[in-house]
């Protein structure tokens, strides 16, 4: 052995940091605010573009606001003796004219129960942890509708006849006095006719497909009569609430009723067209296709102008349709039509291998459908069905141009009170109504952002 | 074997059966139609009867007649003598013209804003982040009435107009310097400034009021001036194309064609004489006369619209260049090209592949949202024709048809380009 000596280190040394212009803070400022000229000049313009926006708004809607006062003259600023921003007085004066419109105060609190009631179901819809979800996704899209129509109309419509009535078999049924509670006739014309049309399907099917078909045919009524026999109860019962006129109805109410029965309608309106546009049948996917395009192809107004102006007039003499409802019949047509679109972008996502092997295991269409494609479908475009439903609530505002007061129309009604006509009167209701909208948007923005994210995960195995 | 198969009851009862494709396609397919036909027939007979009854017109005879309205804004000679029909005219040029000047300028803002939100400084990026959330999420009527109703009404009157031109421009400059210590670069500012003529373009609350150019005797050999460059800067294009495919030159197409449509058209109009002046609007009484004038309305709608669609092409931008993977920027850089050709020749070609289908739903969407402007007043095809023409005809099947089938002719056709397009600029696959 050789006495040389060899020096061997047992551990790594510690690498030497990086120098100072590259790492923490220098580097960050570097790589992101001042590394160059150009970007120097971009941060530089950036900084003016914040100084010149934000102070001044801050100024405006805290500062120099005024926060308490019962008229114009607590907002002028010869009055107040400096430059007043926000006039917040004016909106706390017509807070209730645009939360409920004209809707009697003292029955506000049928609005409050609708409100926290869809508050309550809609919460553990979108929070992933919660069970139930189907249970949930019945009661807030099947149940809730019906209760909230009840309690914001009044409920007790006193329905008159069902199929048979309208043939002309009136003079069959009894005649029983008025004021009863539920109308008899109705619902002995209702049971007659279910039972006729059972009997109806039942037979053709017997004729068709043979005795085995005839107790699901007779199945299919009656699970079409019974649900609509219950929401027809809910509608029909007097449950002693005042009945409130839809024209009083105003503000956010309208926004929010506009919005979610658009929603609750266009999405399985919206399944059945995509569904159609797919369909092998040339009529059913000739109808859908020119349906859905005519749709989307026109102004969301001039299809509110249609239902509005031009509905009416297809109508039997003497059958009036009340004005909200005729926006809400417009709004269900583009709104489904757009639906349609989002869903047939899941459909034709998922492969062809899951149809063929649904048939393969012998599947007909509808449970094909029902218990292979649509679930997968669906999941994947759940982001694209936020998306339009924010779509959906940005075009709530359009009925102000169909003479409807929602929460825009309420606040444009309230710009021209002349108790609060102040300089600044504009600007403070545009900067209100701007952030219950941004609110709503934006939170469903983030939701929608939010699930993408979590499906990309799910799909990535 | 085969005649027993035929006389097999069973048989005879499948060719029956629901579950048999053929006959469940026909049945579905009588059904909806004698309920297609059902419905139509009896809109057509209700209608009648609630025409008749209501006393109200039918056809389409009252595009003739005297309209009677005055309309605020027209591009095309029109005064309320005129028919209807000229009315209808009017309203849809006027929707045009914002629907295209709104493109773009939304393009342009759309466009910007999407480059910025990509931008490594975080002060740019967070600003354009904020103006597409913001833009993006409030209604776009609610941008249209608070441009309205708020800023443009709040803007001086006739006799404060802010100028807007050179001269402001330094003489802000210059008292904005002096205001701060600098008098020394102020003070000769704002003395050039006084030197300048006066400003030619006014902003009030009445709208804004800029120049009009008079074409006089001889200004049509400008135009052909105009339209030969257009010509040859085309075939310079083609020509320039065909030698890059051939040879690999490079010709400076952009700045020849630029040079050409400048140069010409100037030869031209130095020929002639320069017979073209220009109408400057002037300060008399309480308003300005002369010179072109654009209503608040029409900019109240213009600027919201693009605002508000910028937004949306900010994101479709934004998503269009994050797809171009990042080594064909690489790829490019490693073949010499610097950051500009890098971004001109190899990004954005493939980018607009993703960008293109959706700026196409988006233009379509800004030309459909341009009928809100009903709510301020602009007089665009809705509002003249659905608006106006309705309440005074009454006639609804006929004149909500006909806006109707505009916006849906419009859309066809835009898409119909756009597709042409898309083919156009499609990956071609091997």
């Amino acid at each position: 052995m050789t006495s040389e000596t060899i020096f061997v280190s047992s551990t790594f040394r510690e690498p030497e940091p990086p120098p100072v212009s590259d790492r923490g803070p220098v580097r960050w400022v570097r790589a992101h605010l001042l590394g160059t000229v150009p970007q120097v000049l971009l941060t530089l313009f950036g900084l003016w573009l914040l100084y010149v926006v934000v102070p001044p708004l801050v100024q405006f809607f805290l500062v120099d606001a005024v926060w308490s006062g019962t008229n114009r003259t607590a907002c002028l600023p010869a009055d107040v003796g400096h430059p007043v921003g926000a006039c917040w007085p004016f909106i706390w004066a017509k807070i209730n004219q645009l939360i409920y419109g004209f809707y009697p105060a003292g029955e506000r609190w049928r609005v409050n129960v609708v409100y926290a009631l869809g508050a309550l179901l809609l919460l553990p819809l979108v929070l992933q942890q919660v069970p139930y979800k189907r249970l949930n996704a019945i009661a807030f899209f099947g149940v809730y509708p019906v209760v909230a129509f009840v309690l914001l109309t009044g409920g007790n419509f006193q329905l008159r006849h069902f199929l048979l009535g309208y043939l002309g078999f009136d003079a069959l049924f009894p005649r029983v006095a008025p004021g009863v509670s539920v109308s008899w006739v109705f619902w002995t014309d209702y049971v007659l006719s279910s039972v006729l049309l059972a009997a109806l399907a039942g037979g053709i099917a017997r004729v068709v497909a043979g005795p085995d078909a005839v107790r699901g045919a007779v199945r299919t009524v009656a699970t079409i009569m019974v649900p609509l026999a219950l929401v027809l109860l809910a509608v029909d019962v007097n449950f002693g609430l005042e009945p409130v006129e839809t024209r009083l109805w105003g503000g956010l109410l309208v926004t929010l009723v506009i919005a979610v029965s658009g929603i609750t309608v266009s999405l399985p309106f919206g399944i059945l067209l995509a569904l159609g546009r797919r369909s092998s049948v040339p009529l059913v996917k000739i109808c859908s296709i020119l349906f859905i395009e005519f749709w989307r192809g026109v102004p969301v107004i001039t299809v509110l102008f249609f239902a509005t102006y031009m509905l009416p007039l297809f109508l039997p003499d003497g059958m009036t349709i009340d004005g909200l409802l005729r926006a809400l019949v417009g709004v269900a047509l583009f709104a489904s039509a757009y639906m349609a679109e989002v869903v047939r972008g899941g459909l034709q996502a998922i492969p062809k291998g899951q149809y063929e092997g649904a048939m393969a295991v012998g599947l007909r269409y509808g449970p094909m459908m029902r218990l292979v494609v649509l679930p997968q479908a669906l999941k994947l475009v759940i982001p694209g069905i936020v998306n339009n439903f924010i779509g959906l609530f940005k075009d709530t505002t359009l009925v102000l141009i169909v003479s409807i007061f929602d929460l825009l129309g309420a606040m444009r009604a309230a710009f021209t009170d002349p108790n609060w006509a102040t300089p600044t009167t504009l600007f403070t209701g545009f900067g209100f109504a701007g952030l219950i909208y941004f609110v709503f948007c934006f939170g469903m923005s983030r939701y929608s952002m939010a699930l993408e994210k979590r499906l990309d995960r799910a799909q990535r195995h | 074997m085969s005649d027993a198969r035929l006389s097999d009851p069973a048989l005879g009862r499948r060719r029956w059966s629901w579950t048999d494709p053929k006959l469940r396609s026909s049945v579905i397919q009588i059904v909806l139609g004698l309920v297609l036909v059902w419905l139509v027939w009896s809109f057509y007979a209700n209608a009648q009867g609630n025409l008749s009854r209501l006393g109200i017109a039918s056809g389409f005879g009252f595009l003739e007649d005297r309209a009677g309205f005055a309309i605020s804004q027209t591009l095309i000679p029109y005064n309320e003598n005129m028919s209807y029909g000229r009315a209808f005219l009017v309203g849809l040029l006027n929707t045009l013209l914002v629907a295209f000047l709104g493109v773009i300028l939304a393009t342009i803002l759309g466009f910007l804003v999407g480059v910025a939100r990509l931008s490594k400084n975080v002060v740019i990026k967070a600003l354009a982040s904020a103006y597409v959330e913001v833009t993006r999420n409030l209604p776009p009527l609610f941008q249209i009435l608070f441009w309205y109703l708020a800023v443009l009404a709040a803007l001086p009157t006739p006799r404060q107009s802010w100028g807007v031109g050179l001269q402001p421009l330094f003489g802000a400059l210059g008292s904005g310097l002096s205001a701060i210590g600098l008098g020394f670069l102020g003070a000769p500012l704002s003395a050039f400034a006084a030197d300048l003529g006066a400003p030619a373009v006014f902003i009030n609350n009445r709208g804004l009021m800029m120049p009009k150019p008079i074409f006089g005797e001889g200004s049509g050999l400008i135009l052909a001036a105009l339209v030969l460059a257009l010509v040859v800067s085309f075939l310079i294009a083609r020509w320039a194309r065909k030698r890059r495919e051939a040879t690999g030159a490079q010709f400076p197409v952009f700045w020849s064609s630029l040079g050409l449509i400048i140069v010409l058209p100037l030869i031209a109009a130095a020929l002639v004489g320069f017979p073209v002046h220009m109408d400057v609007p002037h300060l008399r009484g309480f308003n300005f006369q002369g010179g072109l004038s654009v209503i608040p309305e029409f900019v109240a709608l213009l600027l919201a619209l693009s605002t508000y669609t910028a937004g949306f092409i900010a994101e479709i931008v934004r998503s269009g260049i994050l797809a171009v993977s990042k080594g064909q920027s690489e790829a490019a850089h490693s073949l010499g090209l610097r950051t500009g050709p890098t971004l001109r020749l190899v990004i954005i070609p493939q980018a607009m592949r993703v960008i293109v289908p959706p700026l196409t739903s988006q233009y379509l969407n800004l030309t459909k949202n341009s009928s809100l402007g009903v709510a301020v007043g602009y007089p665009d095809l809705f509002a003249i024709f659905a608006g106006t023409t309705l309440n005074q005809t009454g006639q609804a099947i006929e004149i909500i048809a006909m806006t109707m089938a505009v916006y849906l002719a419009i859309s066809i056709v835009t898409s119909l380009i756009m597709g042409w397009y898309n083919k156009r600029v499609a990956l071609v696959e091997r």
